[in-house]
């Protein structure tokens, strides 16, 4: 999903840093928050953060004979919402670009975009209807962080598609690039998917507090997960 | 089922990775002298933009100068990230014990 560095002309590497920069005043305006009010759930923080560190740096075979990376941002969004993962995945990305010129500051809007804020406004809303619905708490988290995956990479897509429509307009394009992003990810999503579901199940069982202190989870619903687990 | 969702995605990784190993073997057979198969969406996207006569307006100013530096600060971002989880797990786990 990076955007190499230059890979965007004017006037889209401007309009992306736009679009992005208020989620990220917000995003950091929120930590800021719980920083103050709600201390105790910060190293639920650092592993929301780390796991994007970790699922962003595997490069993964897919099946049609390239390697993509998951994003690891479906966890952050599920638990504090698409501003606050803007910001973790601004972190990532600036350490990609620096050091392995992976993406690039001037695309740093766009990527910030697709991996931080599309994908995870994807997986919180997901995550938010199925816990209305009632319907199962892991797999609500499976098809949450699968499908915030998989829509970082179709708006990664769209985005250049935007910028490059070449001779067969916006559609041709689109069409082009989801065939190189969005159809390797399919496979990957799905992987990203069922573990950011098993760790959720190890939050649930090691530290339910933090997730009713976030008003996640009930505490019934909580006492049902363990219960099923024990 | 105490383990089921751990079973469960075992079962999931070793499907994949059965699949990428048959995969491979059909793609390797077909490979001609020279080629690469397995190489990154993003470089193929990069590709595809530039084969439009498009060139990047600016350069990267940094690149790691060969693929064992870049896989040394790929693996040096995945120990960061799982050292935390490590630390935070671990210390809840601890945390748990003694309450």
């Amino acid at each position: 999903m990076h955007i190499m560095e230059g890979f965007l002309p004017d006037p889209w590497w401007q309009i992306w840093f736009l679009v992005s920069l208020p989620f990220i005043i917000v995003g950091l305006y929120r930590i800021n928050k719980l920083v103050q009010e709600k201390r105790e759930v910060l190293p639920l923080l650092a592993v929301a953060g780390a796991f994007v560190f970790v699922l962003s740096s595997l490069k993964l075979p897919s099946f049609n004979g390239s390697c993509s990376h998951p994003t690891g941002t479906g966890l952050g969004a599920v638990l504090f919402g698409p501003c606050i993962t803007a910001v973790l995945g601004l972190i990532v990305l600036i350490f990609q670009a620096i050091f392995l010129a992976h993406g690039g500051i001037t695309t740093l809007g766009a990527n910030v975009f697709s991996m931080g804020i599309a994908g995870p406004a994807v997986a919180y809303l997901i995550y938010k209807a199925g816990t209305r619905a009632g319907a199962n708490t892991y797999a609500t988290v499976f098809v949450a962080a699968a499908l915030a995956d998989l829509a970082t990479y179709v708006v990664t897509s769209i985005q250049l598609a935007l910028a490059f429509p070449g001779a067969t307009g916006f559609v041709g394009a689109f069409t082009a690039f989801a065939a190189i992003f969005a159809v390797t990810q399919i496979p990957l999503a799905i992987i990203e998917g069922a573990i950011i579901a098993l760790v959720f199940k190890y939050i649930v069982q090691l530290k339910p507090e933090i997730l009713t202190r976030l008003n996640l989870l009930s505490e019934s619903t909580i006492q049902k997960l363990r219960e099923a687990a024990a | 089922m105490k383990y089921g969702m751990e079973l469960a995605v075992a079962a999931l990784i070793i499907i994949f990775a059965g699949i990428f190993l048959y995969q491979n073997a059909v793609i390797q057979a077909g490979l001609g002298e020279g080629e690469e198969a397995w190489g990154g969406a993003d470089d193929g996207a990069a590709d595809l933009i530039e084969a439009s006569g498009y060139e990047p307006w600016i350069e990267p100013f940094w690149e790691p100068p060969s693929g064992e530096i870049e896989s040394l600060l790929f693996a040096l971002q995945a120990a960061i990230g799982a050292l935390i989880i490590g630390y935070v797990f671990g210390s809840w786990q601890a945390g748990r014990k003694t309450a």
